[in-house]
């Protein structure tokens, strides 16, 4: 590994984090909640009610036989509406359950603190709570807490990176949730038979590493670890590698170098169901952008439309141009305001004309920070030169698959070149390529 | 409230937000960078110095707007590009070369090496060197020709003589040379914008710290060029600060479309300037070497690309 420096390459970008210090409110219920069936990897959910039923808050709504899946609860008592088909968020068909809320907040009655004993009750417990991988990629966790190689998986980080510019949601969480934090990485430790654990967080958020680091100083084997503040630091394989030195080789999983690296609130609202039996119904959101009146952070039920919770930010101040659902370097840009939050959004960004506008792409000069730019070391301009050929070969032999789309190519490029863009592109033509 | 949907947003991949760098604020950069140069070679040379470089960068702004006007490609003048290149090939001309030269060597430069492969990062070629190297075979005696630097005192023009290098080359004698402190200032003969090492010197520091060049070829570059010196018994800080060296390291050999990706293709590279200058130097029949060093260089480029692909992450790529 001598190649390696102690750090992977990084870039500077401004952090924008206007919200940190805005302690989260809480929303008050919608009139309806459109909740996905489709709101992980893997299996989508078939609607477990019918029209017309009455349903209870953290009610099962969704769920599926398949083992890549995760069930989907309501978070609001009401009556479901209709079931339809609808054009999601992520731009695929996908089963829309849409409810009337009647405001009374029935809970289901017997909502009550799992019993987790062992390893498998506390899989099975994982399951039930709803929760997937809340950093983003919205991987079912009790998936990825059942590795194939359980015996060689001693380490879990805790990516409370947050290296995306504007969302402090997850910096929020650390502060409001700390106490869940800690005991759900105890529970986990246990279950998982797990020795050590790594809270990775941002030097940026010195609040949270200073109320962290003093809440597990008596605790064995786990520790504070303190990210350089660069971008992208809470990538699974930067963190692993920063954190710990272990590489994941290419198309490998993080179980497979011995560590699992799970968000801060995906270990949040596993414990809280573990604790109260309440299963993962609202989201911390980041609510920012300078298109917003009022940029803060929302706790908001999973299935409440972005524009009445961009509502209850004060609306817009200025005609959005664009809206981010995620950060501004790997977020996606939506382009209807009415759909609505799923669970592995952390934060919605709107933006006016002057924001938005994508810049016009001039020659690549060939300068090289595309190059110097990318954590995984590809180089995305020889990359997308040989998209231009449509090379499949060559794309193969630089590694594109290997791109995990971070966007640190794109945003260092003077030539204004949709780089990252390009790589998904060429991913795509290989995997299309590759079955041939 | 009022809905927002696909007649009014955009929707673009990510990353939404990008830095502020673009392809003129480099070139911008490169121009600031050698400005120090630029007023060194009117102080050195006087006026036609000045003159001469301008005609350069008139030429080469004009060429290239005339042949994308009429190839109807899009207009590039506005990166600045054009301006930089005019810049680099005024200062790799002897002051007193006649204008209507310099716009034959503008020509070559913008529309044979640059626009006729594609323009702006397509030259396989530095296009200023490359126009150097033209004018030079095509017209030897006025390309060859050293105004030596005005006496300051005296007003007397039109005094030609040999570069320190030629001094070299001719077996001459040593005691003839320019004292390094003339050298280190620039009050030598030579090319109007090569000989002040101190104002490139100057340049190519702020181009490093404005992170426009990476030090890596520059310092392989001058390094290399000093320890064959030293290996060939001669004096090596008049080789570093003799020549083009100091104009061909920091401002020529690091031209992005020309020198290779990698920071390893740097270093080989880099190394290869330094040896084929020295070669050049120490055996060949001109006295200097830069611009025939970076030449074949450049043409190397894309197989130092391929040869040094840098290791991934994980270190794969057996596919």
């Amino acid at each position: 590994m001598s190649i390696f420096s102690k750090h992977l390459p990084a870039i500077h970008v401004e952090h924008h984090k206007y919200t940190a210090e805005c302690p989260t409110e809480k929303m008050p219920l919608p009139d309806k909640l459109y909740i996905s069936m489709l709101q992980h990897i893997g299996a989508p959910c078939e609607p477990t009610v019918a029209v017309g039923d009455h349903v209870k808050v953290g009610q099962v709504i969704g769920d599926s036989e398949a083992f890549v899946s995760a069930p989907i609860h309501t978070g609001a008592s009401g009556k479901v509406l209709s079931i339809e088909k609808t054009m999601s968020s992520v731009g695929i068909w996908d089963l829309i359950v849409t409810i009337a809320v009647d405001k009374k907040q029935e809970v289901l009655e017997d909502l009550s603190p799992p019993e987790v004993t062992d390893k498998e009750s506390f899989l099975k417990a994982v399951r039930a709570s709803g929760v997937v991988g809340l950093g983003g990629a919205a991987f079912p966790t009790h998936v990825k807490f059942n590795p194939k190689n359980p015996e060689e998986v001693d380490t879990l980080i805790i990516n409370g990176a947050e290296c995306e510019p504007y969302i402090t949601s997850d910096y929020r969480t650390m502060l409001e949730d700390s106490e869940l934090l800690v005991n759900g990485i105890k529970t986990t430790m246990k279950h998982l038979n797990l020795k050590k654990t790594i809270i990775a967080i941002e030097a940026n958020k010195e609040p949270a590493i200073k109320k962290l680091s003093d809440m597990v100083k008596d605790e064995p084997g786990i520790e504070v670890f303190t990210l350089k503040s660069v971008y992208p630091q809470g990538a699974e394989r930067v963190v692993i590698y920063e954190t710990t030195g272990r590489v994941v080789p290419p198309g490998k999983l993080p179980a497979d170098a011995g560590v699992l690296v799970s968000n801060v609130s995906t270990i949040v609202a596993l414990q809280r169901y573990i604790e109260t039996g309440m299963p993962l119904v609202s989201k911390k959101i980041t609510v920012d952008g300078n298109a917003i009146k009022n940029p803060k952070n929302v706790e908001v039920l999973i299935g409440t439309p972005i524009n009445e919770l961009i509502g209850f930010c004060g609306g817009y101040r200025r005609v959005p141009k664009k809206i981010i659902m995620g950060g501004p370097m790997m977020g996606r840009a939506i382009y209807d305001d009415s759909i609505a939050i799923i669970k592995n959004n952390n934060a919605i960004l709107a933006f006016d004309e002057e924001w938005a506008t994508v810049p016009k792409e001039t020659a690549c000069i060939n300068c090289g920070r595309c190059v110097k730019a990318c954590p995984m070391m590809l180089m995305p301009t020889t990359i997308f030169k040989a998209y231009d050929k449509k090379d499949v070969e060559a794309l193969k032999k630089l590694n594109v698959t290997l791109c995990m789309e971070c966007g640190s190519c794109s945003y260092v490029c003077p030539a204004k070149k949709q780089l990252s863009f390009m790589n998904r592109l060429a991913k795509q033509l290989v995997a299309e390529g590759g079955k041939k | 409230m009022s809905r927002y949907n696909q007649g009014t947003l955009i929707v673009s991949s990510s990353p939404h937000i990008l830095d502020n760098i673009n392809t003129t604020r480099i070139m911008l950069d490169v121009i600031i960078a050698l400005v120090p140069a630029f007023i060194m070679s009117g102080v050195v040379f006087g006026p036609r110095a000045i003159l001469l470089t301008i005609t350069c960068v008139a030429s080469c702004v004009v060429f290239e707007w005339a042949f994308e006007k009429v190839t109807k490609k899009e207009n590039t003048i506005t990166d600045l590009s054009a301006v930089v290149t005019g810049i680099l090939l005024g200062f790799n001309l002897p002051s007193s070369l006649p204008y209507w030269m310099a716009v034959i060597g503008s020509f070559v430069a913008i529309v044979v090496v640059k626009q006729l492969f594609g323009g702006i990062g397509q030259n396989f070629a530095n296009p200023a060197i490359t126009a150097r190297i033209v004018l030079m075979l095509s017209f030897a005696t006025p390309m060859t020709t050293w105004p030596l630097p005005k006496q300051i005192l005296e007003a007397s023009d039109a005094v030609t003589g040999p570069t320190p290098l030629g001094i070299m080359n001719m077996g001459g004698n040593i005691s003839e040379l320019p004292s390094k402190i003339d050298m280190f200032l620039g009050f030598t003969g030579g090319c109007l914008g090569e000989t002040s090492a101190i104002a490139l010197l100057i340049g190519g520091l702020y181009l490093i710290g404005r992170k426009v060049i990476e030090p890596t070829i520059p310092v392989v570059y001058i390094g290399t060029v000093f320890i064959i010196a030293l290996i060939a018994g001669q004096d090596p800080v008049f080789h570093v600060l003799a020549g083009g060296l100091m104009l061909g390291a920091f401002f020529m050999a690091t031209d992005y479309a020309t020198s290779p990706l990698t920071t390893k293709g740097k270093i080989v590279y880099a190394i290869g300037c330094g040896i084929l200058t020295m070669i050049i130097r120490l055996f060949g029949a001109l006295p200097e070497g830069v611009s025939f060093s970076i030449l074949l260089m450049n043409i190397l480029t894309p197989h130092i690309d391929n040869l040094s692909r840098r290791k991934i992450y994980g270190g794969g790529g057996k596919k």
